[in-house]
């Protein structure tokens, strides 16, 4: 059918021709798709979760009432527990990103300056390949690691389930997502501008800072962005090696999955939103944004 | 022009998800206009119409079930009361298990599941959420064998009108290492009072209805509180309760709610002491850790589950089928023996490896009444108070929170 010329070959044109004339409907065909997946599927969901959070449950069945109020919100600002536990996840996830932070940088820098172009490959390989493993094989390696007459009570070191366990295995998870961008913002810095501030007679130490951390900044915000959204939403890594600790995840969790409080998780969840918005902003800010 | 994109966005989700919550309420007030309520009991049961006869077998039948509740040969081949089942009726079996009584009632309220084995905690969370019907007894003809006393009990039945068939029980022991505590305990005062000598090794059930646990203990230790039943809690009741976990709560090194979870911890000596089911202490012993499980005197919680018919159900002959095949006789001893419960037909015992049910103490009345049955509790005191209100189970998960701090 399509392969026959048409008669009067302008058949198609005219139709196809309004989408020549009007070039904001062609935009708009173009784009519909994929803003209405970002504006129903994600704006949405979001919207919806900030509309359940106004609501409340029966007491006893679980049955969602739709009745409007912020008893919620009152709740999680005047009862104590949930001020510690938002902190106490606060911490992890900063401490987390400065963790791989430092990890990353000496990585990320030999991968892109100084390893051969074979080992480079090797190396982007050996990062990558954690990432295939399942999260909860690694997360139950890890609980046996820090198991007493594990292979780090062995060596005296472990320091049991709990916090510092809980930090140890997050920031073990999410290395390679601090590691790859900063190595690929490694990558696109010249060779020839860190030989340049070498012969300008720079010191190693002022050639990092004037030269590499520019660069590097952006890429270290690109990860810790990650990092600290990854962290900041996981309940699964504390409940297997974090002892009796409970993050802002676990509140969500047992709200929702326990209390089948729906509701009250939903105004837990808009705290990690919030943080995220706060710190989005203020990554938008320094203008590390722009060079990506 | 990137503003005005932004607002588009936004304006367009915000119309899609109003509208989205336009059709829900408008199928929950539809709820409301059929649920015409009765007052049975200690609480209002909303009115679903009861099944008055079996007839001819459906196609097909949908299962949510405890694991281990609804095996088909697929874990052990000698391990199957599904197919025997499916032979006898026709009713083609699909099986979906769940973790914690909580996600029992979640998976329920979406109404793809026919039949339920509901825990004490999960069971009157289903009737009064109208998820459940009431099951006509007189159509299960293995109902007459089950034991008396776990018949038209508060967590199956509401006003004496029966929503389930009673499907097995247990209680939640004392678990210890036996190399690490001596002398050996006989009280739950060593996950409470006496924790502190096993600091950082204790553990506990990690659900708000260990709550009851405490309350239980509380009960004899502090008889000036007045706790006639460890699911019956007012204000200052629940108060004691959660400060006596506090204090737990510094001593607990782990909370457990998988069981094999637990299993690793008794066996590496990272928990020596706390709660646990009968199974567990059995495949700890297996795997060489040095445990006991013990009732301690002060009685314990338990479960006592029920299997119940989904209020909606398309398969109502298949699921009235499937629960008279589940308490027989030989369908109730394999699932016994499989999960290590006591099975609630007396008639299994007879079909059960020898010493079986004097293990799991089945039939033994004076045993099982030491046993507060896990119920959910509700704002009217099922103790029988009428003058004060008593916490529900939304009080106790924000509880719990607060205690695991």
């Amino acid at each position: 059918m399509t392969s026959q010329p048409l008669p009067g070959g302008g058949a198609a044109s005219p139709r196809w021709g309004v989408l020549h004339r009007r070039p904001r409907l062609r935009l708009g065909l173009l784009l519909g798709p994929p803003m209405l997946w970002l504006g129903v599927l994600y704006l949405g969901s979001l919207a919806a979760l900030f509309i359940t959070s106004l609501w409340t449950v029966d007491p006893f069945g679980g049955n969602i009432e739709r009745v409007w109020n912020l008893d919620n919100y009152r709740d999680l600002f005047t009862i104590d527990v949930y001020r510690t536990i938002t902190i106490r996840t606060l911490l992890i996830a900063v401490t987390v990103t400065v963790i791989d932070t430092l990890l990353a940088f000496p990585i990320a820098l030999y991968m892109a300056k100084v390893a051969s172009p074979r080992l480079q490959r090797a190396l982007v390989i050996a990062v990558l390949t954690p990432l295939w493993a399942s999260y909860l094989v690694k997360a139950y390696a890890w609980r046996g690691m820090f198991a007493s007459g594990g292979p780090l009570d062995d060596l005296g070191i472990t320091p049991g389930y709990g916090l510092v366990a809980t930090v140890v295995t997050l920031s073990y998870l999410w290395l390679p997502y601090m590691i790859l961008p900063m190595y690929a913002g490694l990558e696109r810095l010249p060779n020839s501008l860190i030989e340049a501030s070498a012969d300008l007679g720079a010191t190693t130490r002022t050639t990092m800072r004037r030269v590499v951390l520019p660069v590097l900044f952006p890429a270290a915000v690109a990860g810790s962005i990650f990092t600290f959204s990854l962290t900041l939403g996981d309940y699964i890594a504390v409940k297997i090696v974090g002892g009796a600790n409970q993050m802002l995840g676990n509140v969500v969790y047992d709200s929702f999955l326990t209390g089948n409080n729906l509701p009250f998780a939903a105004a837990v969840a808009t705290i990690p939103v919030v943080t995220m918005v706060i710190y989005l902003g203020a990554v938008r800010r320094t203008g590390a944004l722009d060079s990506l | 022009m990137k503003h005005t994109t932004r607002l588009v966005a936004t304006v367009a989700a915000f119309a899609l998800a109003l509208t989205g919550c336009g059709t829900s309420s408008g199928d929950d007030s539809d709820n409301d206009g059929s649920s015409s309520t009765e007052e049975q009991g200690g609480f209002t049961a909303p009115d679903v119409p009861m099944a008055d006869q079996v007839g001819p077998f459906e196609d097909s039948l949908s299962v949510l079930a405890w694991p281990g509740y609804a095996e088909d040969g697929s874990t052990d081949k000698s391990v199957d009361w599904v197919t025997p089942f499916e032979e006898e009726t026709g009713c083609q079996v699909d099986v979906k298990y769940f973790g914690t009584s909580d996600e029992a009632v979640n998976l329920m309220k979406t109404g793809q599941y026919d039949v339920v084995s509901a825990s004490g905690d999960a069971s009157l969370r289903l009737i009064a959420g109208g998820d459940v019907a009431p099951v006509n007894t007189d159509l299960i003809p293995n109902y007459a064998d089950v034991w008396p006393f776990l018949k038209d009990r508060e967590w199956n039945s509401v006003g004496g009108q029966m929503y389930g068939v009673p499907h097995g029980y247990g209680a939640n022991l004392l678990m210890y290492n036996t190399d690490v505590v001596t002398p050996a305990p006989t009280s739950w005062s060593a996950v409470f009072d006496d924790a502190s000598s096993y600091s950082g090794k204790v553990t506990a059930y990690d659900s708000p209805i260990y709550i009851a646990d405490a309350a239980l203990y509380l009960m004899e230790t502090q008889p000036d509180l007045g706790i006639e039943n460890p699911y019956s809690l007012d204000e200052d009741q629940l108060a004691a309760a959660v400060d006596l976990l506090k204090k737990q709560r510094e001593n607990v090194g782990e909370y457990w709610s998988d069981y094999l979870k637990e299993i690793q911890s008794f066996k590496t000596g990272d928990s020596v002491v706390g709660t646990t089911w009968q199974v567990i202490a059995n495949l700890a012993k297996d795997e060489d850790a040095p445990v006991e499980a013990i009732l301690p005197d002060e009685g314990a919680t338990g479960w006592s589950d029920t299997w119940m018919v989904q209020a909606s159900t398309e398969s109502p002959n298949c699921a009235y089928g499937w629960m008279n095949h589940i308490i027989s006789p030989e369908a109730n001893a394999a699932v016994a023996e499989w999960f290590g419960e006591a099975p609630a037909n007396e008639k299994a015992c007879d079909l059960t490896s020898k010493g079986f049910c004097e293990t799991y103490h089945a039939g033994d009345e004076a045993y099982a009444e030491q046993i507060h049955y896990w119920t959910t509790p509700i704002e009217q005191c099922l103790d029988g108070r009428t003058d004060v209100t008593c916490t529900t189970y939304q009080d106790w998960t924000q509880a719990w929170t607060e205690i695991k701090g």
